[in-house]
């Protein structure tokens, strides 16, 4: 048993903190989140060139053939450098979609793009009426000869405006909330009939709306109502690395705000003397050992396909939730008026524990989903689970 | 990054496993009143714990030439979670984890001989005497006072909080020998024999019903100078090195893995209005937010375990353990009193349990009652947020 990481993880752990010191003091992140779609492009070219681009990707498309252990190691240090680069969204959702469903084709042609660099991507699953429910999807896709057709609207597409490519959630059979009869098709940004009208999401990175009016698909990616099997593991992993994006931030606005209580003085004290505020630091602290040692608990039962696995990673999501919405919120707090200006990047760690909060299924939601999985209620908990 | 045990690791494992199945048999069963967590100083305790030590297994952390196993952390992690889901209790602590450390570490020859096999064996039962009525969570302030007389001390003053002094054979005590200094510079350790003319031992009554604390007073006792440990002046430090060997199970969490699962179970039998208390979200959604902080407390434990293997220092989240394991611990005893309803407020009289209404109530509620205590002893919960900050937190 042990929780140490290999000479190659740390490795790569230094390397991105490295870029973070030499990159991404606050100042310049916020140069970065202002220009359009909310990154560097340079900085991707650095990525790429450094080799992270390729981790999670199996070897025979070019990829290093990283595991669970090595998406947190990076994922924990982009969050705690708050790294506005689209990853999430390029490598591990989209990139994730096409390794696992893809064609030979399609893998082949499109990974080693996203390995160099090359290749923008999201994955446009949510819609207006979708909440946390990720059946729930009326975009539409007939089938029209060879090709498929679809028709619809999707919301909050991470990446969304600088994504060339995207593996787009489709309905080809059944009814709204169906499971079955899901389907994931790869689509050009470029194609008639896509529009994608980009935003800033709270916290300066991108997003966008995508319609899609009778758009043909470059392909399907699966079999056709293959998506909702297909996407599942992609988007555990994906939550994995959001819970680990989180305890980066925890970590870094813990220090901060610690830092602030060692030297902020008020009533002729450093105010982290008053037991009062010691105590609640104690459980922003606490916060945060809870939320690593959940993430450790998902990685290391992920890694082994523990039978745990599900259950850690509801546990997980529901602390990330939880956890970060007590240190944002005291980390405000503890930080006074200060904390409410934009001069400091406590608001910026706000921002990203909340929309971390919120992906993939907030802590409320989870909870749920983890009380229908232990308590399995006596009443059929069917509804719950089919989410 | 691995959590996996090894191949051996795994065969320890079905050893331990197969070895409390066969202690616990139907006598042992019927002595600790089902097995269900005991602590309690009484037969059955003394036959469990004589099975452990026959076994070798009384004392598996102490040092191996004083009747220990060389185990790895991970051997007494498994040992102590094997234990706990067979639904047997540790042995109690007062001698064999709390004052066999300090004797081992720092006491003489003579005295390892004289105590060490007869806590072994069982033959002595001990207590514990720090608190005082002037001194809490301020231990260092205690002013129990041991004057020297020849090559005796003479003990005046008052312990309180003192767990089983009314069945203990010894106590072991921080006594103030100096008064000059800092307050934690004059304190020594003291073994004080109970049959010490001047001690006297009153009860305390407590709202679990169950008698298990005193005070123990002390008057004019005369105590041979061979019973300090170690130096004169140096108690202090002595009893704080001792709280890295209570670490080990501090969290309790195997403990809670199993009263949870009790509780979860008593919660699907119960029916309300038709319906089984766990069909009513409320309830379950409380259940699995106890149980999400028990899965991270059992990997917070994992991780303080696993730096320990390696012989490095524990990391600063050790110093949740204590605040976490209560706080859960006192949750599910919550949830299990719940749970029994109306019937968790019946006082046992002429009806039992079942009678009023739930054959587990009354379990339920001397948990419950008995389970308040623990975010006070042992460093209440202000004092581990105190020390976290000071310590981990810097502040």
């Amino acid at each position: 048993m042990n929780f140490n990481l290999s000479e190659e993880q740390t490795m790569i752990q230094d390397s991105i903190a490295r870029f973070v010191q030499d990159n991404y003091d606050y100042d310049q992140r916020n140069k970065v989140v202002a220009l359009e779609h909310g990154f560097s492009a340079e900085h991707w070219q650095q990525f790429a060139e450094l080799g992270w681009l390729s981790i999670p990707f199996a070897e025979e498309y070019g990829g290093f053939g990283g595991g669970p252990v090595d998406t947190m190691v990076i994922m924990q240090e982009l969050g705690r450098g708050l790294v506005a680069e689209p990853f999430l969204p390029t490598v591990l959702l989209f990139g994730g979609l096409l390794q696992a469903g893809g064609s030979e084709e399609v893998k082949h042609e499109l990974i080693p793009q996203i390995i160099a660099g090359q290749l923008q991507g999201a994955f446009a699953f949510l819609e207006r009426q979708s909440r946390y429910a990720l059946t729930d999807i009326k975009t539409r896709a007939r089938q029209d000869g060879v090709s498929w057709v679809l028709n619809g609207e999707k919301t909050v597409v991470l990446n969304g405006g600088a994504a060339e490519k995207l593996v787009v959630l489709a309905r080809s059979s059944g009814e709204q909330a169906d499971k079955n009869g899901l389907s994931l098709f790869l689509v050009d940004s470029s194609a008639a009939g896509v529009t994608a009208t980009s935003y800033k999401m709270t916290d300066g990175r991108d997003a966008a709306n995508v319609k899609l009016d009778n758009v043909t698909a470059e392909a399907l990616i699966g079999g056709p109502g293959e998506g909702y099997a297909l996407m599942g593991p992609v988007i555990e992993r994906a939550t994995l690395a959001v819970a680990a994006d989180a305890l980066g931030a925890m970590e870094s606005l813990n220090a901060q705000t610690l830092e602030y209580l060692k030297t902020r003085k008020q009533f002729g004290a450093h105010i982290g003397s008053f037991q009062a505020l010691q105590h609640r630091m104690v459980d922003m602290f606490a916060a945060c050992e809870n939320t690593r040692s959940l993430l450790y608990r998902a990685v290391c039962a992920l890694d082994a396909r523990d039978e745990d696995a599900r259950r850690s990673l509801l546990a997980l999501k529901v602390m990330v939730g939880r956890s970060g919405r007590k240190i944002g919120g005291e980390g405000i707090q503890m930080h006074g008026g200060m904390g409410m200006t934009e001069e400091l990047s406590v608001g910026a760690y706000v921002k990203r524990l909340m929309i971390a909060n919120t992906l993939f299924g907030d802590a409320d939601y989870q909870q749920q989903r983890f009380s229908a999985l232990v308590n399995a209620p006596v009443k059929a908990a069917a509804a719950v689970e089919a989410a | 990054m691995d959590t996996r045990f090894t191949d051996e690791e795994l065969a320890f494992q079905a050893e331990v496993r197969n070895f409390f199945a066969e202690v616990l048999d139907e006598e042992l069963k019927a002595m600790l009143h089902g097995g269900e967590a005991s602590t309690q100083l009484e037969e059955g305790m003394i036959e469990y714990q004589k099975r452990l030590n026959a076994r070798g297994w009384m004392a598996p952390g102490w040092p191996v030439e004083y009747g220990g196993q060389d185990w790895t952390m991970t051997r007494h992690f498994i040992f102590n979670a094997e234990r706990a889901k067979a639904g047997l209790p540790a042995p109690i602590p007062f001698g064999v984890t709390m004052v066999a450390p300090v004797i081992y570490t720092y006491g003489t020859e003579e005295q390892k001989e004289r105590f060490l096999p007869r806590i072994l064996n069982s033959e002595d039962w001990w207590c514990q005497g720090y608190s005082e009525p002037g001194a809490g969570s301020d231990l260092a302030s205690l002013q129990c006072k041991a004057e020297r007389d020849g090559d005796e001390y003479v003990v005046n003053g008052s312990k309180i909080w003192t767990s089983f002094a009314q069945a203990a054979d010894w106590i072991f005590c921080l006594v103030r020998t100096d008064n000059s200094g800092r307050k934690q510079d004059g304190i020594s350790f003291l073994l004080i024999d109970m049959n010490t003319p001047g001690v006297t031992v009153s009860p305390i009554e407590t709202i679990d019903g169950i008698y298990h604390l005193n005070e123990v007073h002390f008057d004019n006792a005369r105590v041979p100078m061979d019973n300090r440990i170690g130096e004169e002046g140096k108690g202090w430090t002595y009893a704080k090195s001792l709280l890295v060997h209570e670490r080990l199970s501090i969290a309790e969490v195997a403990e809670s893995k199993r009263n949870l699962e009790q509780v979860r179970e008593l919660a699907r039998a119960e029916v309300n209005g038709g319906e089984s208390l766990l069909d009513d979200p409320l309830f379950a959604n409380r259940l699995a937010e106890v149980e999400i902080d028990l899965m991270a407390l059992e990997f917070t434990e994992l991780r303080v375990l696993a730096a320990a293997a390696e012989g490095g220092m524990p990391g600063p989240e050790s110093s949740l353990l204590k605040l976490q394991g209560t706080t859960i611990q006192k949750a599910i005893q919550e949830l299990r009193m719940d749970v029994a309803g109306y019937y968790s407020q019946a006082q046992q009289g002429d009806l039992s349990s079942s009678q009023v209404g739930h054959d587990f109530a009354d379990v339920a509620q001397k948990l419950y009652f008995r389970g308040r205590a623990s975010s006070i002893y042992g460093g209440s919960d202000e004092v581990q947020k105190n020390v976290t900050a000071k310590h981990v937190l810097g502040l």
